[in-house]
């Protein structure tokens, strides 16, 4: 196996609703710019490109080809694309890698969720002939999976809304974050339910935006940072898509993924969790005893379709470069109430 | 200058083929019995799966369950929306038939979020008119099952499901400009800083360099056809009658082709480097759109040689 390290990454900010287009251009050139910027490269100097967007949240076919214009794509660039979380295309770009063909990949992911009703356009990665059609949107799945725990006994309304306080004054210091702010528990617990038993602050907002990530093998990103976050381990597996057949209170693809990756011990990790019970769910599942949790202040104060997952991995890996952390776990997700998770394994060595 | 953005509505009806698992599941379903399919485990599963979610073989066993069952989890919806089983507030549930061992997600008709518990007992109610889809069950309501008249007929192998998802689509801020340039009749492209190419529409970034164009350029309304194609086949929508000519038309001072219509002559005398001018749509009918030139005709100038737009093929 080759060395593959995270060695560059930009988010664009977090926002309710951007002025540009679905297919992401606007909010992708600053954030190309930045990234390549900052690492001193040119865009001739990637090997590989490859995004993660979804035509659904787009409304359009074929936006992440429009996308490309933001790269500038002449003379000719190696690409590639996935129609799932930008955290996925970090994975094609990892293989990439891993083939020798390639040295230095850009991922990036975008998507202006705001340009349709998300938690209905979110209702297309459900069962197309048993479920889809009776249109059950995304918080009302997140609710019904909610509910199963809370019944359980697996987790509270009161922990729920302790995931909310933490992650808010996590995000004060994140200057890119949609939600920030001090709330107590006791507040949030008198505010109505969304979709019971859901509140406001237990769902992640709806988000515009998009993320770059650069990653480089062995002595390239040793000569492109200075302590690059080294790929450990990256694996992602799948439940069942049927919602009715699966424990919907614990993720055994979540398990099963950082098993695979050589999950052992972190000083921090990054949850890709738009819901409160989510993290609580993640965290159980990861036996996550002792870690920092997503100190960005995660997905619930800012969750742009398509690159929170992979904002995750630049999150992670940049506890790692700062110095701030040894060892960190990167999770992503995708579909319906956490049925596919990657998990991505970085260290930083002195 | 705000962005230009308009409603822009997406609608399809999906008629997909079932297969004989889910085809089985439906037909039961338009004649008021539910059938699961048992798997490797034992377990059984409603609604049906192909194959065992664990082994991954090919499942055959079927077991007819019952039309009652428990909640399992439940969320309420305040707020129905469009397509949804109900259009008054009611609960999303899954649901555990008796005899099954998987949930069926479904609405519940309550009258409110007090009305409903995990463990609480439900039974299908049925739809008046059923066709073999998952709208047979038109939802579920608290009580045990009573007995139903089976119905019967052709086994049902196709379901029709529509989508409807409304989206806002913006135009960039080069595009509006651009737009905006139309409905006084103007063609405004952009030079790129990096290339000096000039770009109609504009782009919110030139696609060799990666920048935003920004430089404003009025062009002309008459240029060279680089390239084109004689339609000869009818589509849904078509608005002449064929053979017309769709071509690449290079306004001159720019760098890139935009697609339109060749009209005023014999579709057979088109051809590469011909010189043609807009014809535009009487000036109370201008809107924000290219659809203000109706077409291109011969603008009766000798042809451009090759040599002037080789680069914009
Ligand atoms: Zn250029």
């Amino acid at each position: 196996m080759r060395d593959v390290a995270v060695v560059g990454f930009a988010q664009a900010p977090a926002v309710r609703e951007t002025h540009g287009t679905t297919n992401g251009v606007e909010m992708l050139v600053p954030v190309f710019h930045e990234v390549l910027g900052g690492l001193g490269l040119a865009k001739s100097d990637i090997d590989f490109w490859c995004s993660g967007s979804s035509d659904y949240v787009a409304g359009r076919a074929f936006s992440f080809i429009a996308a490309v214009d933001a790269i500038g794509a002449f003379p000719p660039i190696n690409e590639s694309h996935v129609e799932a979380d930008a955290a996925w295309a970090c994975y094609e770009a990892w293989v990439k890698i891993q083939t020798g063909e390639v040295d230095v990949a850009l991922v990036y992911g975008f998507g202006k969720s705001s340009a349709g009703k998300l938690r209905r356009v979110m209702t297309m990665q459900l069962d197309p002939y048993t479920v889809a059609p009776l249109w059950p949107d995304s918080v009302s799945v997140a609710g019904l999976q909610a509910r199963a725990g809370l019944d359980q006994g697996i987790w509270t309304e009161q922990q729920m809304a302790e995931v909310a306080v933490r992650s808010r004054a996590d995000a004060k210091s994140n200057p890119l974050a949609q939600v920030k702010g001090d709330v107590t528990v006791d507040d949030l617990l008198t505010r109505p339910y969304l979709a019971d038993p859901l509140r406001k602050h237990d769902c992640a907002p709806v988000t515009d935006g998009a993320a770059a990530l650069v990653l480089a093998a062995e002595d390239r990103a040793r000569e492109l940072a200075e302590r690059p976050a080294w790929i450990t381990g990256i694996a992602h597996r799948v439940d069942s898509a049927n919602l009715g057949g699966r424990d919907l209170t614990t993720s055994p693809s979540t398990v099963a993924a950082a098993r695979d990756a050589g999950f052992d011990k972190v000083d921090v990790a990054e949850l890709h969790a738009p819901f409160t019970h989510q993290e609580l769910l993640l965290r159980n599942a990861l036996g996550l005893n002792g870690s920092r949790i997503n100190p960005s202040g995660g997905a619930l104060c800012g969750n742009p379709m398509f690159s929170a997952g992979l904002i995750r991995i630049g999150e992670a890996a940049r506890q790692i470069s700062g110095g701030h952390a040894d060892r960190a776990l990167a999770h992503a997700t995708s579909g319906p109430a956490l049925q596919h998770n990657l998990v991505c394994l970085m260290e930083g060595r002195d | 200058m705000t962005s230009l953005s308009a409603p822009l509505n997406v609608e399809f009806d999906y008629t997909r083929s079932l297969g004989p698992v889910l085809g089985r599941f439906m037909t039961g379903l338009r004649d008021r019995r539910i059938e699961g399919v048992r798997g490797d485990d034992g377990r059984v599963h409603v609604p049906p799966v192909e194959y065992d979610p664990v082994t991954a073989r090919k499942l055959t066993e079927w077991v007819e369950v019952a039309a009652a069952g428990t909640v399992r989890s439940w969320t309420w919806v305040s707020e129905p929306d469009d397509g949804q089983p109900l259009t008054r507030p009611f609960a999303w549930a899954l649901i555990q038939l008796d005899g099954a061992d998987t949930s069926i997600l479904h609405a519940v008709d309550v009258p409110s979020s007090d009305d409903i518990h995990t463990g609480m007992r439900v039974r299908v109610r049925w739809a008046t008119d059923p066709v073999g889809s998952i709208h047979d069950i038109a939802c579920f309501e608290p009580g045990e099952a009573v007995e139903t008249q089976a119905g019967q007929g052709e086994a049902v192998t196709m379901v029709t499901t529509p989508v409807r998802l409304a989206y806002t689509h913006t135009a960039s801020a080069e595009e509006t400009r651009y737009l905006n340039g139309l409905q006084e009749g103007r063609l405004l492209g952009q030079r790129c800083p990096a290339c000096q190419k000039v770009y109609i529409p504009p782009r919110g970034a030139c696609p060799t360099d990666g920048v935003p164009t920004v430089d404003e350029v009025e062009l002309p309304d008459h240029g060279t056809v680089t390239t084109f194609c004689i339609v000869n086949v009818p589509f849904l929508g078509q608005r002449i009658a064929p053979p017309y000519v769709a071509a690449y038309v290079l306004l001159d001072g720019a760098d890139i082709a935009f697609q339109h219509l060749i009209l005023g002559c014999d579709a057979s005398s088109v051809r590469m480097g011909m010189r043609v001018k807009a014809v535009w749509r009487p000036r109370a009918e201008w809107q924000q759109s290219l659809a203000n030139i109706d077409h291109f005709e011969p603008s009766g100038e000798a042809d451009a040689p090759f040599e002037t737009y080789s680069q914009h093929l």
